[in-house]
């Protein structure tokens, strides 16, 4: 589903992603750890070119995400992003958040995306909380509607940019849950994260990211038991 | 005492306002004022959001196309020569060189001047409300597809524009009390409309008075209005 050639992204001098290569395929749960500054999350930023790569190739579908005549927007419509700081559209109400884009990309009347939306809230849970800001919300509502507002486009995968790292510790739980909910669904997913213990319930591959390479590709249980990278090691001592 | 409130009223209201239907200059002049202000202010924003989200656009590229480092340019010669020169000789260049040769109401070419003029400060005030947003709302807005125009406008530019209001307001302000400067191009304003009683009543104060009161009342309902304004928009701000 997702192909990446000899991906390499530098910021001015520095070099954060060098020759990764990877593949993802249809139904992976996906998680990728490394060290802080490692350029996980960059990588994730140029699945849908919130970061422009300076080399490499990444196909998403079969098409070129970062070619000069691919139409992004379009890929990005299958491609939901979940960030850190959950970015919500603070002056829209809960549902106007969700149906905002397939009502404007007219791929749904706003009657239809109302409807999905209310669907998707009442299965998280938080339908009464349809006609409130976001800022009448805890950190992990506005999280799990971030989440509900990506699966209002149908994508086809989705990318969670360290979903849980700006949660209070009470309220990592209820987004953990629902991502393994999306999992167990069958969602195909990536997921940057600090949460060991997400990785092993959860992920079908732990990837660690280092020095902009992929270190290490293996199921969690062999991942966690018997890491083979001295690095990785290292990092596992320091984490566990 | 009465005697002398009767000879206050005789010469100085009666004689300024009332003889020969003189509050009339003030009346259609106020609608002058009204018409200028209201299409200006319309012309100003539109055109000072356009020239926000170019200038925006391109200072956040990180290699901005060839069209958008023209009209960034225009823009930026826009903003400079507007910005730097006084508003009473655009307006005055306005409608003696620009639309000199043209028979075109003194008004429109006012609305025009004005508009153009207010459109820069608005464009700046706006641009500034842009990049107070937080860059994470483009990139929600981008990473669910929508296309970057879709994104400004949707999601961008309402936020920014409520964050910037009080300025729009103080700007809103200034551009009302500037077109006093219409007289100049013969312009029946408010201002000028009280200028006229004064030239045929040799009395300056009760006419300037009255006109400077009216600006102050339009100034007091601008405020108020803003302010519900503020009000309404901050609903979304209340935890």
């Amino acid at each position: 589903m997702i192909e990446v050639k000899n991906l390499e992204k530098s910021f001015g001098s520095v070099k954060v992603l060098n020759q990764l290569n990877l593949t993802i395929n249809k139904g992976d749960k996906v998680v990728l750890v490394g060290p802080s500054g490692c350029g996980k999350s960059t990588f994730l930023r140029c699945l849908n070119l919130l970061e422009h790569p300076t080399g490499g190739e990444i196909y998403f579908e079969g098409q070129l995400v970062n070619g000069p005549d691919t139409d992004i927007n379009q890929l990005r419509r299958k491609m939901g992003m979940v960030f850190q700081h959950f970015n919500l559209f603070p002056h829209l109400t809960v549902k106007q958040n969700i149906t905002l884009a397939p009502v404007k990309l007219k791929l749904k009347t706003q009657q239809e995306a109302d409807a999905q939306a209310m669907k998707l809230l009442e299965r998280i849970g938080l339908a009464d909380k349809a006609d409130v800001y976001p800022n009448k919300l805890s950190g992990g509502q506005k999280q799990r509607i971030a989440i509900v507002r990506a699966l209002a486009m149908d994508p086809d995968v989705l990318l969670f940019d360290e979903p849980t790292s700006a949660l209070d510790p009470e309220m990592v739980g209820e987004v953990l849950e629902l991502m393994k909910e999306l999992a167990d669904s069958g969602m195909t997913m990536v997921v940057v994260t600090h949460e060991m213990g997400f990785a092993r319930e959860v992920a079908n591959r732990v990837i660690f990211i280092n020095e902009g390479k992929v270190q290490e590709d293996e199921p969690p249980q062999e991942f966690f038991t018997n890491p083979k990278n001295p690095r990785l090691r290292e990092f596992l001592a320091k984490v566990l | 005492m009465n005697a002398a409130l009767a000879e206050f009223w005789q010469n100085h209201i009666y004689q300024n306002f009332i003889a020969e239907n003189r509050w009339k200059y003030l009346v259609s002049g106020l609608q002058n004022t009204f018409i200028i202000t209201f299409f200006a202010l319309l012309l100003g924003i539109v055109l000072g959001a356009l020239v926000a989200v170019v200038r925006v656009s391109h200072d956040k590229s990180d290699r901005p196309g060839a069209v958008l480092k023209v009209l960034n340019a225009i823009c930026k010669c826009y903003l400079t020569i507007i910005r730097g020169t006084p508003v009473m000789i655009q307006l005055l260049i306005m409608y003696f060189v620009i639309f000199g040769s043209v028979n075109i109401s003194s008004v429109v070419v006012a609305c025009f001047a004005f508009g153009i003029n207010s459109g820069a400060y608005v464009a700046e005030t706006i641009r500034s409300g842009i990049m107070s947003i937080d860059p994470g709302q483009m990139e929600a807005g981008r990473s669910l597809g929508l296309p970057y125009g879709m994104v400004m406008k949707n999601i961008i530019l309402p936020q920014a524009v409520k964050n910037v209001l009080p300025a729009l307001a103080n700007e809103f302000i200034a551009l009302l009390k500037e077109t006093s400067v219409s007289g100049y191009i013969g312009l029946r304003d408010l201002t000028r409309g009280g200028d006229i009683i004064r030239s045929q009543t040799w009395d300056a104060f009760p006419p300037l008075l009255a006109v400077a009161v009216i600006y102050l009342i339009l100034v007091l309902l601008i405020e108020k209005g803003i302010h519900a304004m503020e009000r309404r928009l901050a609903q979304s701000d209340r935890g």
